[in-house]
């Protein structure tokens, strides 16, 4: 005799899991819920782990609720410290790592993403640490107070100048750590704000005591007489006492692309975040809606609400209104609102000494507003620009 | 004065502080807060999520 097939089983208990959780809670208090998890289970916010030091949080007390809090407050089990060896479609069941096999209603991928990994060749490539999740937040906080070649860490070095990078450089300055962010990119955040944008908070993060290095990227990490010795490609070197990767983010698809469902740049799904496969659904980091991976809160809220009521017997399409993202670098705060990739346009810049203000504006005699970059106290103006921002995903 | 957390990102909104940047003045009460604020770090709405106290 098999288990029924009445449960929805979510794999994955960050901010995409949890929350789906508590808002398939919200919409249907029966069905019975199950939540897998490799590590913990704790409930913590991704978001918070690059601004923790500044916060004097420790991986303890970044997690909001044990894993056996949420399941008595979800209604449901909680499986923790345990991975999906694989995904039986046909058969409507995940096997675990533990040998145990859970039938499901309905399957949610809530894997989240890798972290990239530069190709770096030396001995200490191993030392190089990146902070995905509380466990590596662990690792790294361990490691500022021993680094890899047995001292507290003074000199860091962060491969990436992107929204992690920066927001760890800013959160190291709490610990009187100023590092070097290195980027083959020009400038900081290249990808998301407009050069004038990037120049003030790297102004900004240089006053603090953050050091860029633009136009180089790494391409070695070696154990040097005085700690960890960073190869680049302009051939100069850098010593360090800990080297930190923030590249950026690939989806996890390896367990569903291996269970038949269409992948891309992410587990593929449609506006009601189902995958290929039948009953199994998927959202957060590791799903492609529409031709968009977006790693970022509000869209995963977005999603949960909208998975939530499909699960719960009232099928609704995901929408995303404009999304503006806060990068936590408190030096010089910022808010962007990127436009989309193939939007026509240009960038309309003003501001002062304690704000800078860059419109998206479209090109035409009627511009409209496409997306926004704010910083200093213009931050405040997120919601009002926000409102005037066409739908992402109407 | 109290203190709410946004259970979505973690943030914490203390009365005592208010949100200055946000145009709330310290001294807010959270039931005072308006209905269109919403959370600084996360972006999700007063209304949209639950604030615990801690």
């Amino acid at each position: 005799m098999s288990a029924p097939h009445d449960a929805v089983v979510i794999i994955g208990s960050g901010l995409a899991g949890y929350n789906l959780a508590r808002e398939l809670r919200k919409a249907d208090a029966a069905v019975p819920l199950v939540v897998v998890s490799r590590d913990g289970a704790g409930f913590y916010s991704k978001p918070m782990l690059s601004n923790a030091l500044a916060g004097k949080k420790t991986a303890a007390s970044l997690v909001m609720k044990p894993a056996d809090k949420m399941a008595a407050e979800l209604n449901a089990r909680v499986v923790a410290q345990v991975a999906v060896e694989r995904i039986d479609a046909q058969a409507r069941q995940v096997v675990l790592s533990s040998g145990e096999v859970l039938p499901y209603r309905d399957l949610v991928l809530a894997l989240g993403a890798d972290t990239i990994r530069l190709p770096l060749q030396g001995d200490a490539v191993d030392t190089v640490l990146s902070v995905n999740d509380l466990d590596d937040f662990a690792r790294f906080a361990d490691a500022l107070d021993q680094g890899p070649c047995g001292q507290p860490v003074q000199r860091v070095a962060i491969l990436g100048a992107g929204l992690i990078g920066c927001e760890f450089a800013n959160d190291l300055l709490a610990r009187g750590i100023q590092s070097t962010v290195l980027d083959v990119a020009d400038r900081a955040l290249s990808r998301l704000l407009p050069p004038e944008a990037s120049i003030r908070l790297q102004d900004k993060l240089s006053a603090g005591g953050v050091q860029f290095r633009f136009g180089v990227g790494a391409q070695s990490v070696s154990t040097g007489p005085n700690g960890l010795v960073v190869g680049l490609s302009d051939g100069s070197t850098l010593e360090v006492d800990l080297v930190l990767s923030a590249i950026g983010l690939k989806p996890r698809t390896d367990l569903a692309a291996q269970a038949g469902a269409q992948v891309a740049r992410g587990v593929v799904v449609n506006r009601q975040l189902a995958t290929s496969l039948p009953h199994v659904h998927a959202l957060g980091d590791c799903a492609e809606v529409a031709g968009l991976v977006l790693p970022y809160v509000l869209p995963l809220m977005a999603q949960a609400r909208a998975l939530a009521a499909t699960l719960a017997g009232k099928p609704s399409d995901v929408a995303y209104a404009a999304m503006p993202v806060a990068v936590k670098t408190p030096a010089w705060p910022t808010v962007v609102c990127p436009p989309p990739a193939d939007a026509q346009g240009q960038w309309v810049v003003s501001g002062d000494d304690e704000n800078l203000i860059a419109r998206f504006e479209s090109t035409g005699s009627e511009p409209t507003l496409l997306g926004f970059a704010l910083q200093g106290k213009a931050v405040s103006q997120r919601q009002a620009l926000a409102t005037q921002v066409p739908a992402l995903l109407a | 004065m109290k203190k709410y957390q946004c259970i979505v990102c973690g943030y914490v909104y203390d009365e005592a502080a208010g949100s200055p940047d946000e145009g709330i003045p310290p001294g807010t009460k959270w039931e005072d807060v308006p209905d269109s604020w919403v959370c600084p770090d996360c972006g999700v709405g007063k209304s949209d999520f639950e604030m615990v106290e801690i």
